[in-house]
């Protein structure tokens, strides 16, 4: 009964979203006040219904109700409860759930700001939102309902995919799914600027903290995806450029460019059409990125098993909206043009260089990503694009960005040059590369040519971005949050390129036969394998080896890793033993048992390999912080009268009740 | 400068750029690329000479063998249609085994042996990659068909 309720609760949100969309956008059109005011509240009312549905099923999952086929496919009486709420997102239907309810609370928060923006905009931006609800709804009612009953009732449920039992699986999709679909605020914010054709430039400002916000939980995202495939799949890569991996970087890239090009619009009222083209591409490639794990179309260890009516779907859903929104861009984009100059040496080109050079960067990854499938439906073979395309393709572009950043970041706007930023930046390069040598010939021996190149331009931004902040306060100046978050995003960014420059030099990986008592030598590692036992865990059995690692003579760590065979499903499972560390990690796992008393092993050292996720997680603090340092600040003057002009009936409804 | 000429350096730049970084693309693409081969293409000798690629199809039943103590393993990849042998010196993946769907990177030596660098089974055991899938199909009608074997 309960589970009909929750079907019930997903179809009523269905019909609000409806209503969202039609009032959001029919109500500007025709100027009816009361269609406007209806907007915000059908927007409530379909978050509401969406989580009683998203309540319903975990009630669901938790009581082991396997007359639900989604439960019943997904989870065990004798999964621990933790992973029964989490088996909620463990497969397709739930997944579309999780966007749908990602979506809603995006939605909350746009009608949470929306006071600060001109009614008609605001109603507008959350109609576009609306019909995006809308599609997904129905594309989840449709073709894959997570309340569909089996009838009869399964006795015990299939098990939560072995690979999917572990904390990480907790926070990774929902945090990827905020940054996936909180570009779906700036593609809103962007359709309603153009659907209005506006000629200043407010919508740039208004569409900003949303946008780093969508790309800061993308970055934590995709890192905590990144650091959980490390550790989970027991392979020891942290990056494979599998499509689904792709899919999120994608919109990521293209969601950096925008945030640089934003700024140059929201400040000189320059870039205007290329931002909003930007902020269409960065949502169009989250729904790409969700058609490619949903539909099966490429093989990736995330899709899941494909229905084809689902695919073509997406497709249609796809076309529908990328192409309505280019459309809607090609009849308005003329409109948005902007009449101010700069010089060839200013904040402007080094940002416009930027947007360039990180366009040609996602197309690269766009490119190898679809072409086998392209080449498939052209009958040209089956073929398959993997790092050593990936690796070197996306360094053209990208390493010429990242030796750009820090003479961008000190470029003055409109004039030429750095201005007194010149000697402290040149200063900071020769440190860098002093430093930068010195770390890639001397403490990581055996370099690569890049990899020189790497430490510096890493080094380099670092040192930069610390130029600023060191300035004003020796000048006890205030730091303004937008400063303090951009010199911490660009720290982030230095140390993630360390990070990437000696885990992909100096990495030693060693896959090796040992019986008890042998040993193998990595670096200046020892890895000793000492044997191991049987166990038992709560859903699984298996077998725990032990690795003590020594550093000339002097004792560093001591690994256990696993094999594991789950019951339910007979899947075998390598965990990997990681020993972690700031300046290193190292990583023992048991391949199987090769006979004569020895076990196949994978030993890896890797450098630095942490710096790679913290990079991340600093250059998501960086953004941030300047989004909530830009809240405190309140509106901008200008900003507030304009809004309290476009608004001086709805502020005034309200000024009772303040 | 005028503005127009500066506009138009601009513009020059700007497509160089993305024309260099184009050619670099798709010079790595058609350097990197790996095509797919089943055993029923390599025994038409379809494979070039050295050339590195994926073989797919299934593992034979009863074709896995060790060198006791060693990494060293041997395995026949089938399409029920033709057969080539494998030999793989690093750790299998987990969802490795005989009767399953596998995907192998690597080239062929002078005796037809496969030397694989790679092995892939990803996923759940359920799953099989399409284009493996296909092969398998393919090899089972052509297999059942003339001796008339409904199956």
């Amino acid at each position: 009964m309960l589970v009909e309720l929750g079907h019930y609760a997903l179809i009523l949100a269905l019909l609000l979203a409806a209503a969202q969309a039609f009032f959001g956008l029919a109500g500007p059109a025709l100027q009816r006040e009361r269609w406007l005011a209806a907007v915000p509240s059908a927007a409530c009312g379909q978050f509401v219904f969406v989580a009683l549905a998203v309540g319903v099923l975990v009630h669901a999952f938790v009581t082991n109700d396997f007359s639900v086929r989604y439960v019943a496919e997904n989870s065990n009486s004798a999964l621990p409860l933790f992973y029964r709420v989490t088996a909620l997102w463990g497969a397709h239907e739930g997944s579309m759930l999780l966007w749908i309810l990602v979506l809603t609370l995006w939605t909350m928060a746009l009608v949470a700001r929306s006071r600060y923006l001109p009614p008609a905009f605001a109603a507008r931006a959350l109609g576009v939102l609306g019909v995006i609800s809308f599609c997904f709804l129905l594309f989840t009612l449709a073709t894959s309902n997570p309340f569909a009953r089996l009838i009869p009732a399964a006795p015990d449920g299939n098990d939560l995919n072995p690979l999917l039992q572990d904390p990480a699986f907790a926070v990774h999709p929902p945090i990827l799914y905020m940054g996936y679909v909180g570009f779906s605020v700036s593609f809103a914010l962007a359709c309603a600027a153009m659907i209005e054709g506006r000629r200043d430039q407010l919508w740039a400002h208004w569409m900003r903290p949303w946008t780093v916000m969508a790309w800061a939980f993308l970055a934590c995202g995709i890192a905590l995806g990144s650091w959980w495939a490390y550790y989970e799949l027991g392979w020891g890569g942290f990056w494979f450029w599998d499509p689904v991996e792709n899919a999120s970087f994608m919109p990521w890239l293209i969601g950096t460019a925008l945030i640089h090009s934003l700024a140059v619009t929201d400040k000189r009222g320059l870039f205007k059409s290329w931002t909003l083209l930007l902020a269409v591409t960065a949502f169009s490639l989250s729904l790409i990125g969700t058609f490619l794990v949903r539909s099966g179309v490429l093989v990736s260890v995330h899709s899941f098993a494909a229905d084809p009516s689902r695919g073509i779907f997406i497709l249609i859903l796809l076309v529908v909206m990328i192409g309505g929104a280019l459309g809607l861009y090609a009849w308005r984009a003329p409109l948005m043009k902007s009449a101010a100059g700069f010089d060839f040496i200013s904040r402007e080109s080094f940002l416009l260089f930027n947007n360039i050079l990180l366009t040609i960067a996602a197309a690269v990854v766009f490119g190898g990503t679809l072409a086998p499938m392209i080449a498939d439906t052209l009958g040209l073979g089956t073929l398959s694009v993997g790092p050593p395309y990936f690796n070197p393709s996306f360094l053209v572009p990208i390493l010429p960005m990242l030796s750009l950043v820090a003479l961008g970041m000190h470029a003055r706007w409109r004039r030429g040059g750095l201005g007194e930023a010149r000697r402290p930046v040149l200063l900071a390069l020769g440190a860098a590369l002093i430093m930068g040598l010195a770390l890639s010939l001397g403490v990581y021996a055996h370099p690569l040519t890049l990899t020189p190149i790497g430490a510096t331009v890493g080094l380099w931004i670092i040192l930069a971005a610390l130029i600023d902040p060191i300035q004003r306060l020796r000048r006890r100046q205030r730091l303004p949050a937008s400063v303090a978050g951009m010199s911490i995003a660009h720290i982030g960014l230095g140390v993630f390129v360390l990070g990437i420059t000696f885990v992909q030099s100096n990495t030693i990986e060693r896959d090796i036969a040992l019986k008890p008592g042998q040993s193998a030598q990595l670096g200046a590692y020892q890895f000793r394998y000492e044997g191991g036992q049987d166990i038992e865990g709560p859903n699984y059995e298996g077998f725990r080896g032990k690795v003590t690692i020594t550093r000339n003579g002097a004792p560093v760590s001591v690994l256990y890793p696993e094999k594991r065979r789950y019951l339910v499903q007979g899947t075998v499972q390598t965990t990997a033993a990681i020993a972690p560390g700031l300046n290193r990690d190292l990583l023992a796992a048991l391949g199987e048992d090769v006979g004569a008393g020895a076990w196949s092993l994978r030993l890896q050292y890797r450098p630095l390999i942490r710096c790679v996720w913290i990079g991340a997680l600093i250059m998501a603090i960086g953004g941030v912080t300047a989004v909530i340092g830009r809240r405190q600040r309140g509106l901008a003057p200008q900003d507030e009268r304009l809004a309290l002009n476009a608004g001086a009936a709805r502020l005034h409804g309200e000024g009772g009740a303040r | 400068m005028t503005p127009r000429r500066r506009r138009l350096l601009w513009v020059l730049g700007i497509v160089a750029g993305v024309g260099i970084a184009g050619a670099l693309a798709l010079r790595a693409f058609q350097q990197n690329v790996m095509f797919y081969f089943d055993p029923s293409r390599i025994a038409a000798g379809e494979v070039k000479p050295g050339q590195r690629f994926r073989l797919g199809g299934m593992v034979e039943q009863g074709s896995v063998s060790r060198t006791p103590g060693s990494l060293e393993v041997r395995f026949v990849v089938t399409d029920f249609k033709h057969q080539v042998a494998v030999r793989y010196d690093n750790v299998l993946p987990d969802l490795f085994r005989e009767g399953a769907g596998v995907v192998a990177h690597g080239r062929l030596d002078a005796s037809g042996t496969f030397v694989a660098d790679e092995v892939l089974a990803k996923h759940d055991e359920k799953y099989m990659p399409p284009e493996v899938a296909r092969s398998l199909q393919a090899g089972k009608s052509a297999a059942a068909a003339p001796s008339g074997e409904a199956r």
